[in-house]
Order: C-alpha cells, then sequence, then structure tokens
C-alpha cells in the first residue's frame, strides 16, 4: 500500500475527530472551568482513536466492501442459480435468489446476537420489566428482527419495489403496536432500532445491497442498492415490543392462573 | 510495551468477536453454498487484519480518552442545571460524534461514488468528496438537532411516542416530494449515525439527566435520544437531496 494513500488517510481522519476535541475542549476549559484529570491519558486515548480509525477505513476499502460485494455478484450469478440448468436470458423470477435471501438472513442474524450494545440493552430491559423479559429472548428477538428485515429488503432490492411503500407500512406498525406495548419497554425498543446495527455490519450490509442492485438485471444501483441498513433498524423495533407484549401477556395469564 | 498489550486484549477480544459471525457466514457459504475460490485472498485478509486491528485502536482510545471525558461533561452539565449551556452541549455532542462515526464516512463515500457512476453528480472527485462531506455534515447537524430536542423532552417531560409519531408523520409527508435517487440513502443515514461513539456517550447523557432531574425515571426519560437521532437524519438528508439532485 502506498505511504501516501496511508497519510492522506490519516489526515482526512484527523479532520473528522477536530469537531469532538474542540468541542471536548471548550466545555471542559471555558464551560465547567476544571482542570481535566488524567490528561496524559486522555490525549493518548485521541491519538489511538486517530490511527485507529483510519486503519480501520483502510481495512473497510480492502476487506468489508469487496466482500459484500463479492457475495452478492457470486450468489446472484446466473451460473450458480443454473448449475446443469439452461440458463433461459432475462427470465430469473425473484424466488430463484433465495440464496441471497438466506445469505442475508443469516448474516443479520449471527452480526446481532453477538452485537455488544444489544447485551446492555436486553440486560436493562431485563431490570426494568422486572424479569418479564429474558435477556435472551430479547436478543434472539433483535437478531430474528433484523435477520428478516434485511432479508425482506434484499427481496425488495431484487424485485426493485420502491422502499418507502415497506417502511411507510413499518411506520405503521410500530405506531400501532406502541399503544398496546407495556409502557416501559417503548423508548428502550426504539432505541434498540438504532443500535443494532454496527460498525463491522454497516459496511457488509451496505455493499451487499450496493452489489445486489448492480448485478440483478434492470436494477438501478443508486435507487435500488440503498436500504438494506434501514430495514434492518426498523424491524427490531417491532420485535422488541413484539416480545415485550408476548411476555408480558404470558406473565399476566401465569398470575391469573395463580390467583384462581 | 507489555502493559500496553494487557490493555489491548479486551478491545482486541471485542472487535474480533464483531467481526467473526461476518467472517463465519462468508466462509460458509464460499466453502458449502457456493464452492468458489476467493479471488484476491491475500488482500482481503491484510484488509480483515486492519480492520481488527484498525477498531481495537479506536476502542480502547474512545475508553481511555473520549469517553471518561464525555460523561464527567454531561453530568457536570446536567448538575450545573444551565438549561442554555446543556442545549448547546447536546447538539455539539451529536454533531461531533456523528461526524467521526465510522460507519457513516464508509457510507457516505460509498453514497457519493454511487452517485458519480449513476450520473446524478459530476464524476471528478472534488465534486464526489463535496458530496460525501455535505451527506455527513447534514446527517450530523440533524443528529446534533436530535439531540438537543431529545434533552428538551427530558427535560420538560414530553411523552416519546407523540413526538416520534410526528417525526415519522414529517418522513412520510416530505418522501413524496423528495427525488427517488436520495430516498434509499436517506433511510440508510438513519440507522448508520448511531453506532461506536454516538451510542455510550449520549446514553450517558439522557441516563446522567433523567437521574438527576427530580421526578424523572431514568429508564422510561433516559432513552429514546437515539431514537430521535434516527429519525432526524432521515428528514433532513431528503431534504439534502431536493436541493442537490
Amino acid at each position: 500500500m502506498a505511504w501516501s494513500e496511508m497519510l492522506q488517510t490519516v489526515w482526512d481522519t484527523a479532520g473528522d475527530i477536530l469537531p469532538i476535541v474542540v468541542m471536548i475542549a471548550a466545555f471542559q476549559f471555558v464551560v465547567i472551568r476544571r482542570r481535566m484529570p488524567n490528561l496524559r491519558r486522555v490525549v493518548i486515548g485521541f491519538v489511538y482513536v486517530l490511527i485507529g480509525l483510519s486503519l480501520f477505513l483502510l481495512g473497510l476499502e480492502q476487506a468489508l466492501f469487496p466482500l459484500g460485494r463479492l457475495m452478492a455478484t457470486q450468489l446472484t450469478d446466473p451460473a450458480f442459480i443454473y448449475s446443469g440448468i439452461e440458463y433461459i436470458a432475462g427470465a430469473i423470477h425473484w424466488t430463484d435468489y433465495y440464496w441471497v435471501y438466506i445469505f442475508a438472513f443469516a448474516i443479520g442474524f449471527s452480526t446481532t446476537i453477538a452485537e455488544p450494545s444489544l447485551m446492555a440493552v436486553a440486560i436493562k430491559a431485563n431490570q426494568v420489566s422486572g424479569g418479564a423479559i429474558h435477556a435472551w429472548g430479547l436478543r434472539i428477538a433483535v437478531a430474528l428482527g433484523v435477520a428478516v428485515g434485511i432479508a425482506l429488503g434484499s427481496y425488495r432490492i431484487v424485485t426493485g419495489l420502491p422502499i418507502h411503500y415497506f417502511i411507510i407500512v413499518g411506520y405503521v406498525v410500530v405506531v400501532i403496536q406502541t399503544f398496546y406495548a407495556p409502557r416501559l419497554i417503548v423508548p428502550l425498543a426504539y432505541d434498540s432500532g438504532g443500535v443494532t446495527t454496527s460498525t463491522v455490519t454497516v459496511p457488509v450490509v451496505a455493499a451487499l445491497g450496493l452489489g445486489l442492485a448492480e448485478t440483478v438485471p434492470g436494477r438501478n444501483v443508486l435507487i435500488d442498492g440503498f436500504g438494506l441498513i434501514a430495514f434492518a433498524s426498523l424491524f427490531p423495533m417491532m420485535s422488541v415490543m413484539a416480545y415485550a407484549q408476548i411476555s408480558e401477556y404470558r406473565a399476566h395469564r401465569q398470575r391469573s392462573k395463580l390467583s384462581e | 510495551m507489555h502493559k500496553l498489550l494487557k490493555a489491548l486484549a479486551r478491545p482486541l477480544i471485542g472487535s474480533l468477536r464483531d467481526l467473526l459471525p461476518v467472517i463465519l457466514v462468508v466462509m460458509f457459504f464460499q466453502l458449502i453454498v457456493l464452492q468458489q475460490p476467493l479471488p484476491n485472498l491475500a488482500q482481503l485478509l491484510s484488509g480483515v487484519v486492519l480492520v481488527v486491528l484498525g477498531l481495537t485502536l479506536f476502542i480502547q482510545g474512545l475508553e481511555m480518552g473520549l469517553f471518561p471525558v464525555g460523561e464527567s461533561l454531561a453530568h457536570a452539565l446536567a448538575r450545573k442545571g444551565s438549561l442554555f449551556w446543556l442545549l448547546i452541549f447536546a447538539f455539539s455532542l451529536g454533531f461531533g460524534t456523528t461526524v467521526a462515526e465510522p460507519a457513516l464516512i464508509a457510507v457516505a463515500e460509498e453514497a457519493s461514488e454511487v452517485a458519480a457512476a449513476a450520473g446524478a453528480i459530476d464524476d471528478n472527485p472534488s465534486v464526489q468528496q463535496a458530496y460525501a462531506e455535505g451527506l455527513r455534515f447534514t446527517v450530523a447537524f440533524s443528529v446534533g438537532l436530535a439531540i438537543l430536542v431529545g434533552v428538551m423532552r427530558i427535560v420538560k417531560g414530553w411523552p416519546i411516542h407523540w413526538m416520534i409519531m410526528g417525526g415519522y408523520l414529517l418522513v412520510v409527508i416530505i418522501t413524496s416530494f423528495a427525488p427517488r435517487e436520495i430516498i434509499g440513502i436517506a433511510y440508510d443515514s438513519g440507522g448508520v449515525t448511531t453506532s461506536t461513539i454516538t451510542v455510550p456517550l449520549v446514553t450517558a447523557l439522557g441516563v446522567g439527566l433523567a437521574s438527576s432531574i427530580h421526578g424523572r425515571s431514568p429508564m422510561i426519560d433516559g432513552f429514546g435520544l437515539i431514537a430521535f437521532a434516527s429519525i432526524t437524519p432521515i428528514i433532513f438528508v431528503l431534504i439534502f437531496g431536493m436541493v442537490v439532485h
């Protein structure tokens, strides 16, 4: 790799973290007017952030983006879909891309179940609900939500249907659920939509969508390629509220059974 | 040196765990389903090593510097009781953390390349860079605004779901006026903005604030900032698209 490219990345990254550095310094010294404890450690921390972010962005170009695209290209290759069967040009049905949906589902489920910020949310939800919501059950619910979301999102890219129909229907479902879900879970559910998509998952999933839109005949990359991440953030809200509703219903039934 | 390695061991395991599911799923599909060799294997591997190393240093650096300072600032300002400074802090926290968010940098760059290739913007590096930066600053501004409104909500105790529904309604209305090319990018930007840096700091601000104000429950009022930060970028990126395309 060229050194100039590396230096350029470090330089650009420095620009990216500048606003937060300036802002922290301004508030510390102007508004709070207190000396910063462990200043040396904090400065070293920011140097780590700078180097780490630069390396990550370089690796992203080399590994995560190509990986997502490569999978999309190989899974939609007519030679793979029609291995052994004679291929008729232009006659691929959306059901023929089933491996794409299975791959999307697998990526969504596996990356979400291991997501650290989700574990934190799950433990908190367990505490709020007084144990009615199990941390593991919630994690599986969110992971299923993301998996179904990304799979449905790839179905949308393959068929080229407009994204806003799906998202608007999703919003309507979320709004209806909000009225029936236990009140304590609502803010947590709304937040879980945003936290489930991690720094590693986002580039792979984004590249998968763009790769699909590039290789599926008749799709426009700009119009159809984006949107997988939107699906991945919408569905966990539904699955978290659904899980909370089911848990509450079961706890309620158990209690009424006990009182009989 | 030994101490450094020891300190890095935990974030290293964390970033490996982030990456492992992706690698396992891809390997399964390559070996069992597709049965094809990976092209450019050496480059992919070196890229994966860079991602793991980079993420490790990044997380460790955040935990040494930004997180403790940001959290202590959030608590100090929540106790200070000056709404003005609190709101300024909320906005700049949202803005600053989002500009540095790795996933957003990645997606904005990708979006600018795709837009250029599709002919929506001029195909030259400086126009592309301007587009990517415009996108990122639009998103950062809207996250800042979202955190500001979210902090207002915690202070005043407004119910969250009405505001979220209002946000959805705005998204739906603006979508019908926006050019088709921006809709996918806009909807994605809602989910991209809130990951590694933003979530811990914003959650610390929300929970710290809700626990220092009398009559607020950290559970109900402390959460929900992220939810705002996932809606406003959609609205503002749609508007950005109406201006640019």
